[in-house]
């Protein structure tokens, strides 16, 4: 590089105009594919955009935190727009009401299955105690899963690090799998994705339709709330096996 | 918009504030979701600009994830260490976690009786 180039490129590696300028143009390329590829579930944009930009940072030997410290004005949207998902569950509430049964048993039975089958799977191909523990709350949203994990003896980065390919995982698997179960209801199908897949799969879900995106929204936080109280309870009566 | 918008940062902070304030293990963003839809329930639902505030920022959420995504890369020395028994349960528990809540309120779901759907909400007055 020349001097000239360098100094612009110190400058700008230490601007946030760089991280987030990266994080739009990754994610409008990854929504390019995805379109170009008829929506394929495996041209998930999530997936593409987070590829696109680890690729772009180990070849420029760029930090992730020096990263991060301009993509954080994307990442604060975060937050307004989980509120705002109440707006679409809203609109659903009438159907949620009709069928709040069959969603409660729904949400405690997939909570204990996503919780207990991460632990077991995990535990019978020999993972180690801690990373046992940080699997558990896999399908609720960062934060939470995060919170759950100190508590209860995992590693929280670590727990971190699986939500997010979680929600991946849900993401490019949701439509194949309801192929083959021939669920067809949106309500159904959305309020799986939100409980298995969080908010990554929320949002695949709004991709797809609205009354999915508000059962998913719904499972999503109800989910959170049932992890949180379920996995402190769980772990002490899983002791001896776990051990 | 600009009301609309600084109405949900509203209730982010309201759930932000009760959250931290009384120890809940719940983020405050979850919370202010809950209090909002509290709001909308009692209110009747929310008014156009609201309606198009949310649909804006809920448009583009997939671009929400991708700086979190991210971080990912922070812990592939730890994935990779004990990367079968990670992915398989990963793999694994999600597709099961997903066939069991959705296939449970297929079975469970009034709706799913073929043709009665339209028949009953026909027949409404």
């Amino acid at each position: 590089m020349t001097p000239q180039l360098q100094t612009l490129w110190v400058y700008l590696a230490a601007s946030p105009l760089l991280g987030l300028t990266l994080t739009l143009l990754a994610y409008q390329g990854a929504c390019w594919i995805y379109r170009r590829s008829g929506n394929h579930p495996v041209a998930n944009p999530v997936l593409l955009s987070v590829s696109l930009v680890i690729i772009l940072l180990q070849l420029s030997g760029t930090s992730y935190q020096t990263y991060f410290d301009g993509a954080q004005f994307v990442h604060f949207l975060l937050g307004p727009a989980t509120v705002a998902l109440a707006i679409p569950l809203h609109a659903q509430f009438r159907k949620v009401r009709a069928l709040l049964l069959p969603l409660l048993v729904a949400l405690l039975a997939g909570s204990l299955t996503a919780i207990l089958s991460a632990m077991a799977v995990a535990r019978l191909l020999g993972a180690s105690l801690p990373t046992v523990l940080s699997l558990a709350p896999k399908s609720v949203t960062t934060p939470i899963a995060m919170g759950i994990s100190e508590t209860i003896g995992g590693i929280p980065s670590l727990t971190a690090g699986v939500v997010i390919v979680t929600g991946i995982i849900g993401a490019v698997g949701y439509r194949y799998l309801f192929q083959l179960l021939r669920v067809r209801d949106p309500a159904a199908q959305g309020f799986a994705i939100g409980l298995a897949a969080h908010g990554i799969g929320t949002a695949r879900a709004i991709q797809v339709d609205q009354q999915s995106g508000a059962f998913a929204a719904l499972a999503m936080s109800l989910n959170g709330l049932l992890t949180a109280l379920l996995v402190p309870l769980l772990i002490p009566l899983l002791g001896s096996w776990l051990a | 918009m600009l009301a609309a918008f600084t109405q949900i940062l509203l209730f982010q902070l309201a759930g932000e504030v009760i959250a931290r304030g009384l120890g809940l293990p719940v983020p405050g963003p979850v919370l202010g979701l809950l209090l909002l839809f509290a709001f909308l329930l009692w209110r009747g639902g929310p008014g156009p600009e609201l309606q198009q505030a949310a649909q804006n920022l809920l448009q583009h959420l997939s671009l929400l994830f991708i700086p979190a995504g991210t971080g990912i890369l922070l812990h592939i020395a730890t994935l990779e260490r004990e990367w079968l028994p990670i992915s398989v349960a990963m793999v694994v528990s999600t597709v099961l976690a997903m066939a069991v809540t959705a296939l449970l309120i297929q079975l469970l779901s009034p709706r799913q009786q073929h043709g009665h759907q339209e028949t009953a909400a026909g027949e409404r007055p």
